[in-house]
């Protein structure tokens, strides 16, 4: 193990990124801002990559673990480590970010410095969410991530950003609030420790693992999010700018899955166990149910929304079938997402700076105009459907196997996403890109520039590797998600 | 008759502010310039009685005045915090008296009293010494509300504090005698030990105790005491109200321990559930009301009863069935919790006075909008006070909050915890509201900010104070623990 705390780097170079980035101030020094911020960002990926590579696939254990007292009175600790759950949210996270800072570059006029701050900041916390082994740390970069989003949707969104920035941050907090006291209780029960690790090895009664369960499973619920706590996600997506919409959908949602994985499951594995057909119940709901309302959506960013959620579902639904193909597959299904909605997102922002329209019905023959984009659009799409050789089918295809060995009626009502989807993506992919040019502004349109091919391939070839050669993914968790069935699967009464 | 000279030496701070309050009044009669020099001597004042506070500092308890007055290490901090606030509290409001034509002596003299009846309400060790610091903060403040002669709103809020106040120094001051007709004494450690000796009528030492417990809930400006609160903050100026919004709570902080925990400790039982009552009612009704509030100063008039509430939620979970382990825990989660508060508050009024100029009270949300693109950095600041406020990380409020709940889960009340958090985000809901109008909205008025260099040096370094505490608040958490440990 080498001395260089890669994970403390990971958290705070983005951060010490974003505060420069920060001091830039005014537009004058816009372009200042951009480099720093491209800069930070590249850093940031940087001091990642030596988690992977560095990484030893055999061990369950965590590693790169950076132990300091934090605040010695409540014995909170900086304690940061990962697994080989949470390494690969790390790497998606610091990529995505810069993504995020190359997707907005000359698209963000005003306050460009701000803007790229909050980027890197939130990058930097929600780092620190994965890494965390302390159950405050945690909750304190949980909570503390909600401030840049809602800075970014509200002063950079769409006319209707103030409501959809507040609901956001209302609705979040309003489920990490419970979890904060379901943090402190642990704190007493277990005798005066923040060590989520401590947790585990935890005995609780029924009563108590049921209490706890529901407090976070509000919590984390809310942020994946579950049906029937999903209503903000559309409107946050909606009224974000094309950065946020990608950060929220590549790196937002699966700070609330993640949050299963790391809490509920290992520390209430009985109350879990007790409320599984419940949860397999609401995901099958956000895979048909939400599935539909995607087919109906008029609004391009409204539909990949509402996809979102029906693909989160898919990720809850792994979770909660407790077997090994489920869960690699939902933690497939969560990296894969990450690019694939990131790259929709990404794609209908192109749309969006070009014709500040997201309506299906205003587009129509972009393919005529826009060869280049419609080539890689298509390609997202398809993985968005779950076409096989792309990274959407293995994540899906998993889950189905793992849910058809619990239960074949269950994962047979998963699968009809394979065919909604696919109706809902290609339906819209057919409306805006295929057909006769329907008005003048689309033929106006002009196709990608440099800087949008290059961050677009760079996911495409994310997408392809992932959907032919899912094995670097998978041996990384596999170890560790062994481990924590064998832990799910004991009983802690 | 035996007559013995007190140690004075225990009381050194209190002493020399009196002799400089009378220099202070000498130089604003006979200078000729007054201003510059009454705010210069308040400021060496503060300092002076900082450095006094500190050299006699010695870590033991120092009785004196016969026992009516005690130097103890938790005095000693909240003084050293209560000079801090009203140093910056001075320093913040001065541009803004002075454009108003009201920075005169009068104004340093009263806050220096002021300042005197906290130090004596922070070191009372007998009833009367308390209710004496009392009405001297109390009579300073009345004034001080007064100032702005010709504002018949000022004028209003002045006579509402006024009458209430004095409602409530008579309801404190009934309860005392209730006591001292229990117990045979007014010392508060006499008192103490009588009770604890089962000495006095158990219905007699009730009745004082719902008295005593009014008066200070009164003064905190809990609910149901409240009413005076929305008020004068809203009708006071707001140099005057960041004033009362900030020292006078530590005083009251202050107050509470001595009067239920070295004095009415055995009773416990019994104003904790009183406590808990008034919190709850504080949490609640103080953050559903401040979202009705337009008005800037009223919103976070209802904001801060709801954080007196969060405070009282501390100090009601000190003793659980008798066990009394889990009370300097809770003592000082309560401590960290008000001086954090006082923190926060000073900084978003200060923000509220560096909007207003000459003519132009920077009042209502309305006058917010914008901000960012007047000043991207106070609004930074004054976003970061509210994130704090609402009990978001890395800000010190949220360890504030963290550190309250986590003694009321200590004490078993999880249903408490769950409702005040639930109450903080209703809370939230209005915290957001100003950081939507300063960043989301475009600006009314584009006027640039006008203020002082030291008040922009000092309002970011208050901001970033509460930031940095939030990174790091071990420290102030344990001074806060240390410091108490010898008081209980």
């Amino acid at each position: 193990m080498t001395g260089i705390p890669f994970l403390s780097l990971a958290i705070w170079v983005p951060i010490a990124g974003g505060l420069l980035a920060l001091a830039t101030g005014s537009d004058r020094n816009a372009s200042v801002a951009r480099f720093v911020a491209l800069l930070s960002a590249l850093a940031g990926l940087a001091v990642s990559i030596p988690l992977y590579t560095g990484f030893d696939v055999t061990q369950s254990a965590m590693q790169f673990v950076e132990s300091y007292p934090w605040i010695p009175r409540f014995n909170i600790n900086y304690t940061l480590g990962v697994d080989g759950i949470s390494v690969l949210f790390v790497l998606l996270n610091s990529f995505i970010t810069v993504i995020v800072v190359v997707a907005g570059w000359e698209v963000i006029k005003e306050k460009v410095a701000q803007y790229m701050a909050g980027f890197l900041i939130m990058s930097g916390l929600i780092n620190g969410i994965f890494s965390a082994l302390d159950g405050l740390l945690f909750y304190v970069f949980f909570e503390a991530s909600l401030i840049p989003l809602f800075i970014i949707i509200g002063v950079w969104g769409g006319p209707n950003r103030v409501y959809a920035a507040i609901k956001f941050f209302l609705y979040t907090l309003a489920g990490s609030l419970l979890m904060l006291v379901a943090l402190l209780y642990l704190f007493m029960e277990s005798g005066g420790s923040f060590s989520i690790l401590d947790w585990h090895q935890l005995k609780l009664g029924m009563d108590v693992q049921s209490l706890l369960f529901w407090a976070f499973l509000v919590s984390f619920a809310v942020k994946v999010p579950m049906f029937p706590v999903h209503t903000w996600l559309p409107d946050a997506h909606v009224e974000a700018p094309t950065g946020g919409s990608i950060v929220l959908a590549a790196i937002g949602l699966k700070l609330g899955a993640y949050g299963f994985l790391r809490f509920s499951l290992p520390i209430a594995p009985d109350a879990s166990h007790a409320f599984a057909p419940l949860i397999i119940t609401l995901s099958l709901i956000a895979v048909v149910y939400i599935g539909f309302i995607a087919l109906v959506q008029t609004d391009m960013k409204k539909l990949v929304a509402y996809s979102s959620i029906a693909h989160m579902g898919f990720v809850t639904l792994g979770f909660f079938i407790f077997n090994p193909v489920g869960i690699e597959g939902a933690l497939v299904q969560m990296i894969s997402h990450g690019f694939v909605s990131g790259a929709m997102f990404a794609c209908i922002g192109v749309l969006y700076d070009r014709m500040h329209s997201r309506q299906i019905a205003d587009y129509g023959g972009v393919v005529n105009v826009m060869p280049k984009f419609a080539a890689l659009f298509m390609l997202f799409s398809m993985a968005n459907a779950g076409l096989p050789a792309t990274s959407g089918f293995v994540g899906e295809f998993m889950v189905v196997l793992g849910a058809v060995q619990f239960n074949f009626w269950v994962g047979f009502a998963a699968a009809t996403t394979l065919i909604v989807g696919a109706a809902y993506t290609l339906w819209m992919y057919k409306r805006v890109v295929f057909g006769a040019i329907t008005n003048h502004h689309v033929s106006e349109l002009t196709d990608l520039n440099n800087r949008e091919f290059a961050f677009l391939s760079i996911l495409a070839v994310c997408v392809l590797a992932m959907g032919i050669y899912p094995f670097p993914v998978t041996e990384v968790m596999h170890a560790s998600v062994n481990d924590l069935l064998k832990h799910v699967a004991v009983s802690k009464l | 008759m035996n007559f013995v000279i007190p140690d004075f030496y225990p009381a050194a701070a209190e002493l020399f502010v009196v002799a400089m309050s009378f220099v202070i009044l000498m130089a604003g009669t006979f200078a000729k310039d007054s201003r510059g020099l009454t705010y210069v001597l308040t400021q060496l004042t503060l300092f002076g009685a900082a450095a006094i506070t500190l050299l006699t500092m010695d870590g033991q308890v120092n009785f004196t005045f016969s026992n009516m007055y005690v130097d103890d290490l938790m005095g000693d901090f909240l003084k050293l915090v209560l000079y801090f606030s009203v140093a910056i509290v001075l320093l913040y409001s001065r541009g803004y008296m002075n454009d108003r034509k009201m920075e005169t002596t009068e104004y340093y003299v009263l806050a220096v009293y002021a300042t005197l009846g906290m130090m004596v309400m922070i070191t009372a060790n007998h009833f009367l010494t308390l209710y004496l610091g009392l009405e001297l903060l109390s009579l300073a403040l009345y004034a001080m509300v007064a100032l702005q002669r010709d504002s018949a709103r000022a004028t209003e809020a002045a006579m509402k504090y006024f009458v209430l106040g004095a409602l409530a120094s008579g309801l404190l001051l009934y309860g005392i005698s209730m006591l001292y007709g229990a117990t045979g004494t007014l010392e508060i450690s006499g008192v103490a030990q009588a009770i604890y000796h089962q000495a006095g009528n158990k219905t007699v030492l009730m009745f004082g105790l719902v008295f005593i417990v009014a008066g200070l809930a009164f003064k905190l400006g809990v609910v149901p005491f409240h009413m005076w609160i929305p008020d004068v903050y809203h009708g006071a100026p707001t140099a005057i109200t960041l004033f009362i919004a900030s020292a006078p709570k530590l005083a009251a902080f202050a107050m509470a321990m001595r009067l239920l925990v070295n004095g009415l400790f055995e009773l416990a039982d019994q104003w904790q559930s009183m406590l808990m009552f008034l919190a709850i009612l504080s949490i609640v009704l103080g953050n559903f009301a401040a979202i009705a509030q337009p008005n800037i100063k009223r919103m976070l008039g209802y904001s801060g009863i709801s954080h007196m509430g969060f405070m009282l939620l501390g100090l009601m979970s000190g003793v659980v069935g008798g066990d009394r382990h889990f009370a300097l825990n809770a003592y000082s989660s309560s401590m960290f919790y008000v001086i954090s508060y006082v923190l926060m508050s000073m900084a978003s009024f200060g923000v509220v006075l560096l909007l207003s100029r000459v003519g132009v009270e920077a009042e209502t949300l309305d006058d917010f909008k914008g901000l960012n693109k007047r000043s991207s950095w106070f609004a930074g600041v004054m976003a970061m006070v509210m994130f704090s406020m609402a009990g978001i990380p890395f800000f010190v409020g949220f360890f504030a909050k963290f550190s309250v709940l986590q003694a009321v889960v200590a004490a078993g009340y999880i249903w408490i915890a769950v409702l005040a958090v639930i109450m903080s985000l209703i809370g939230a809901f209005y915290y957001l509201r100003v950081v939507k109008v300063m960043f989301f909205d475009e600006p009314v008025d584009n006027t640039p900010l006008v203020a002082t260099s030291d008040m922009r040096v000092l309002l970011s370094m208050n901001g970033l104070a509460i930031a940095g505490l939030g990174l790091a608040p071990q420290a102030l958490m344990s001074l806060c623990a240390y410091s108490l440990l010898g008081s209980l």
